[in-house]
């Protein structure tokens, strides 16, 4: 049987590469993989809790972050491709109309 | 070493080494690709985390539904690559030194604090299948549960407002 | 069969009827206005005889109480009403003759307030007048000081109001504050007295922990045997209260200008009731003084210098009315003075005749006045036809006596009517005044107190003049003034109240009479430190010689020769500078203006000037604490605290958060991923404070 810590340093290590790939990434569509990985991550965390204390709730929530991830992929494409219809461009770093 | 324990390190590397493929790549639609190759690696551990009804949804809803609408997407804006940015100097290493301090903090939560020591019971035979999931959810979590198909409602609504072409527009 | 339980009615009723013409009253004619008031006052009349009615059966004093009023700690107060004889003998007098006076001023305020050309102050007035009744039953009425102190104030009130009636004028309905100024006279005099009330009052919870009668008066001796001081200062401070209330020496110095309020008023409120109560006062409170013989002896002295000293200045008015007032004055020292000697019962039966034939007096007057004021209406009329009359016209007073004479022709009801008011007040046989000023002579002399009894023998003699003189001057001779001449009897609606209190004028001294004593056994239940006192000839035979003798010293004066139109007064010719200070009140108003009222003046203008301006205004606020801020202000604060220190911290502040804002406004500068990095960076942060915390 593996260490279950093992898993859970795995979902560390996964979860760091999805938050520098939305820190270094200007195409919007990876930002977005990257947060599913983050996400991904988050779960597979979960996954390996519910399973040391042999509860189901982990699981559980893990369902409903998928749940919520498939919502927010839906609504996030939208926006992406609403916002390539009026700017021509997906690049992120020139979607600074909020600056102070 | 188990092979248990090989398998792991493989499928971990495996793993790892798509995650970074996803987060290196120069073209979107090859980001998508290792980023499913990441989501059916993640699925095998969810089966040996005695997992396997979360496993066979991780399959069919991220490496199948999300996966292929971002394939989608990229292809029908046609952004696979994007030209370079002089933006934000300081953020790429910036980014690589938090990345490393949050990884670190990680390992020494992991490895020093030994969060998860002590035996490990073994679950009983139906734990984590479609069963006792569908048990707990229809049961204890019915009222959470129907919220999400709403939420999913609205996400679809949602995403059929935000691009939906109105009457006269260009 | 007795009728107690009516005790609180004595109040309810006239209140109600003023209510209802409150109320009502501005759809109601004049004389529904009237009816009801009337009517008002005489169901108070028909409960107070019921009430005496049953007391002949049940002679103790019977107790009825309404309500809680107070209760606090040892002070236990209720409103209580107290039928006993002597409450219910002064309800008699106030219901009865303010019933008839209710009925007179239908007729008298009927043409008052076309004189005085404002109708709507017809309703006013009777309003005034039951709550004047309701207010006189309360004080009657109480079971305590402090119920009596109730009536008392509200009676003061009811006097105020009706004094500054026409308040916007004076007697003679020229715009003047006159009126209003008299009203403020009584207030002021009054309030003087009140003090006394309340500091007696207040003198009597300390030593009695009580203020109900018989808890008062049961503990008195006791305490006059241990601390005779202490019911000394009682009594002398509920005497300053009857000085002020019945208007005896100092205080009377307010009696004699409410006689500018409407005739009626002065009849009930300054001549038959209100003041009356201060001789109801040590009456009711007779336990109080019998146990002090000093404050005894004070109390008839003042009353016995007031009878002379009023009488006196009587002799030397020209106002009806006014002779009438230092006439009031001097009885009310009469009663004051028999009251004081412990003559209780011929007190109170000279108040009861002095109710009759001073309301008769006044009433009558009133009738005079108005029968002037029609002869002179007429003689305008007749002139020019023009109802403003001409305005070169000479001012008319029709309260003077000097434009009267021979209206004993044209006024024939009202010139018998007075003759026997004035006949009973100065004391011939068989009138009512002669049987209760005799009595209260005899006491005197039965009871050892010669100097009053001197005094008050003499101010007969001056009562009996001052009437003869009044009489000659107003009903004999012939007209001094046309208008005189042409004055008209009054309707029957003033002329029948006249009549009835005529009649009881007449036949009052059967009350009391010598042998039968009926008043004086009545009261007995009540007052029981009452003597029953002898029938003294000799006295009866001094008085009757001294009235007679000045009615024919007034005949020699005034009515062998009667008085020319502009002709000098003769008493004036033979007594020079002595008639002056008669007419002129002796100067007391001058001699308070000088001693109190200016000093009082003074020293206000020196606390208004000196004190609040110059000291507090301009040394204290301008120099001391404006000075002193504004030295602070500027040399201190301005320069160094406000410029340098609250200037510099504030304005610093704000460079300061400028500066900060043109620092951290770079942050945001929109891209969504240095904003990631951000959170990123505070996830860090926080996973390391939680590691290494």
């Amino acid at each position: 049987m593996v260490p279950v810590s093992y898993y859970v340093a795995l979902s560390a290590i996964l979860f760091t590469i999805g938050a520098l790939g939305v820190l270094i990434r200007r195409n919007p569509l990876i930002i977005f993989m990257s947060i599913e990985l983050m996400l991904n991550a988050a779960n597979l965390a979960m996954v390996a809790f519910a399973r040391i204390y042999t509860v189901l709730e982990g699981q559980i929530f893990v369902f409903f972050v998928m749940t919520v991830a498939a919502a927010e992929v839906a609504v996030g494409l939208a926006l992406i491709v609403a916002i390539f219809r009026t700017k021509h461009s997906i690049n992120i770093d020139e979607m600074n109309s909020l600056k102070g | 070493m188990t092979p248990d324990l090989i398998a792991f390190f493989v499928l971990a590397l495996i793993a790892i080494a798509a995650a970074l493929g996803m987060l290196l790549s120069r073209n979107a639609v090859y980001s998508a690709l290792f980023l499913v190759l990441n989501f059916g690696t993640v699925a095998v551990f969810y089966i040996l985390l005695d997992a396997p009804f979360i496993a066979l949804t991780q399959v069919s809803v991220y490496a199948g539904a999300i996966m292929v609408l971002f394939l989608f997407v990229i292809m029908l804006l046609g952004t696979e690559t994007l030209p370079a940015s002089k933006a934000l100097p300081w953020q790429r290493p910036l980014a690589f030194i938090l990345a490393l301090i949050l990884a670190g903090e990680a390992g020494y939560l992991l490895f020093f604090r030994n969060v998860t020591s002590g035996t490990i019971p073994q679950p009983v035979q139906t734990f984590g299948g479609p069963q006792a999931l569908g048990q707990a959810l229809f049961n204890q979590y019915l009222l959470p549960f129907e919220i999400t198909s709403v939420l999913l409602l609205v996400a679809m609504v949602g995403a059929v407002v935000l691009t939906i072409k109105k009457k006269g527009e260009q | 069969m007795t009728f107690f339980y009516l005790a609180p009615w004595i109040v309810f009723f006239p209140v109600i009827g003023l209510l209802v013409n409150m109320i009502f009253g501005g759809r109601f004619s004049e004389k529904v206005i009237g009816t009801v008031a009337s009517l008002a006052s005489g169901l108070a009349f028909v409960c107070s005889v019921l009430l005496a009615y049953s007391l002949t059966g049940h002679p103790e004093a019977f107790r009825w109480t309404i309500g809680e009023w107070i209760h606090i700690g040892t002070l236990q107060l209720d409103w209580t009403f107290r039928v006993d004889t002597l409450s219910t003998t002064m309800m008699l007098v106030v219901s009865g003759v303010g019933t008839l006076i209710h009925i007179y001023a239908i007729g008298y305020m009927h043409e008052d307030v076309r004189f005085k050309s404002d109708l709507k102050r017809f309703r006013r007035f009777f309003v005034f007048l039951n709550l004047f009744i309701a207010a006189m039953m309360i004080l009657v009425g109480g079971d305590s000081y402090l119920m009596l102190f109730v009536g008392w104030e509200g009676v003061g009130l009811c006097s105020f109001l009706l004094i500054g009636f026409w308040y916007e004028m004076d007697t003679l309905a020229r715009p003047s504050w006159a009126n209003s100024n008299a009203a403020k006279k009584a207030m002021i005099a009054n309030r003087i007295g009140d003090f006394g009330f309340l500091i007696a009052s207040f003198l009597m919870f300390w030593a009695f922990h009580s203020l109900q009668f018989d808890q008062v008066f049961q503990q008195a001796p006791a305490i006059a045997a241990s601390n005779p001081g202490l019911i000394t200062a009682i009594t002398l401070f509920l005497l300053l209260g009857v000085t002020g209330k019945s208007a005896q020496i100092p205080l009377f110095v307010w009696l004699p200008d409410a006689m500018a309020g409407p005739t009626p008023v002065s009849a009930l409120i300054h001549a038959a009731t209100m003041v009356t109560a201060g001789v109801y006062l040590i009456a009711r409170s007779a336990a109080l003084y019998v146990t002090v013989p000093a404050a005894q002896f004070i109390v008839a002295m003042v009353g016995a210098l007031t009878a002379i000293f009023a009488a006196t200045i009587a002799v030397g008015q020209y106002d009806i009315k006014k002779v009438l007032a230092y006439s009031t004055i001097s009885q009310l020292g009469f009663m004051v003075a028999g009251v004081g000697m412990g003559a209780f019962a011929a007190g109170m039966f000279h108040l009861v005749t002095h109710a009759f034939f001073k309301a008769l007096l006044f009433l009558s007057a009133g009738s005079v006045i108005l029968g002037m004021e029609r002869g002179h209406h007429h003689l305008a009329h007749h002139k020019g036809h023009d109802e403003h009359g001409d305005p070169h016209e000479e001012v008319f007073d029709p309260n003077d006596m000097r434009n009267m004479g021979g209206l004993r022709k044209t006024m024939p009801v009202t010139f018998w009517v007075y003759l026997i008011g004035a006949l009973a007040l100065a004391g011939i046989f068989p009138f009512a005044g002669f049987w209760s000023k005799d009595e209260i002579l005899a006491n005197a002399q039965q009871g050892g107190f010669t100097a009053v009894y001197w005094l008050l023998a003499i101010a007969a003699f001056f009562t009996a003049f001052y009437m003869g003189r009044q009489i000659w001057m107003v009903f004999f001779g012939e007209p001094r003034h046309e208008a005189a001449a042409h004055a008209e009897e009054s309707p029957k609606v003033v002329t029948v109240p006249l009549m009835v209190l005529a009649a009881l004028s007449v036949v009052g001294g059967a009350l009391n009479l010598p042998g039968v004593e009926t008043l004086t056994k009545w009261l007995e239940h009540t007052v029981e430190f009452i003597k029953p006192s002898e029938f003294i000839m000799s006295v009866a035979l001094i008085s009757t010689a001294l009235a007679l003798i000045a009615i024919f010293i007034s005949w020699l004066l005034y009515g062998r020769k009667p008085l020319k139109a502009g002709e000098v007064d003769p008493l004036k010719k033979m007594l020079g500078p002595i008639f002056t200070g008669m007419e002129r009140r002796w100067f007391v108003d001058e001699g308070y203006k000088a001693l109190f009222i200016d000093r009082y003046v003074d020293i206000a203008r020196f606390t208004a000037d000196v004190i609040d301006w110059k000291f507090w205004h301009d040394w204290f606020h301008e120099k001391v604490i404006a000075g002193t801020y504004n030295w602070l202000s500027n040399v201190m604060l301005n320069r160094y605290a406000d410029q340098r220190g609250i200037d510099g911290f504030f304005n610093g502040l704000g460079e300061w958060t400028k500066n900060a804002a043109a620092g951290l406004r770079r942050f945001q500068n929109g891209f969504v991923r240095s904003y990631a990095l951000f959170v990123l960076i505070g996830v860090v942060a926080i996973l390391g404070y939680l590691l290494f915390k």
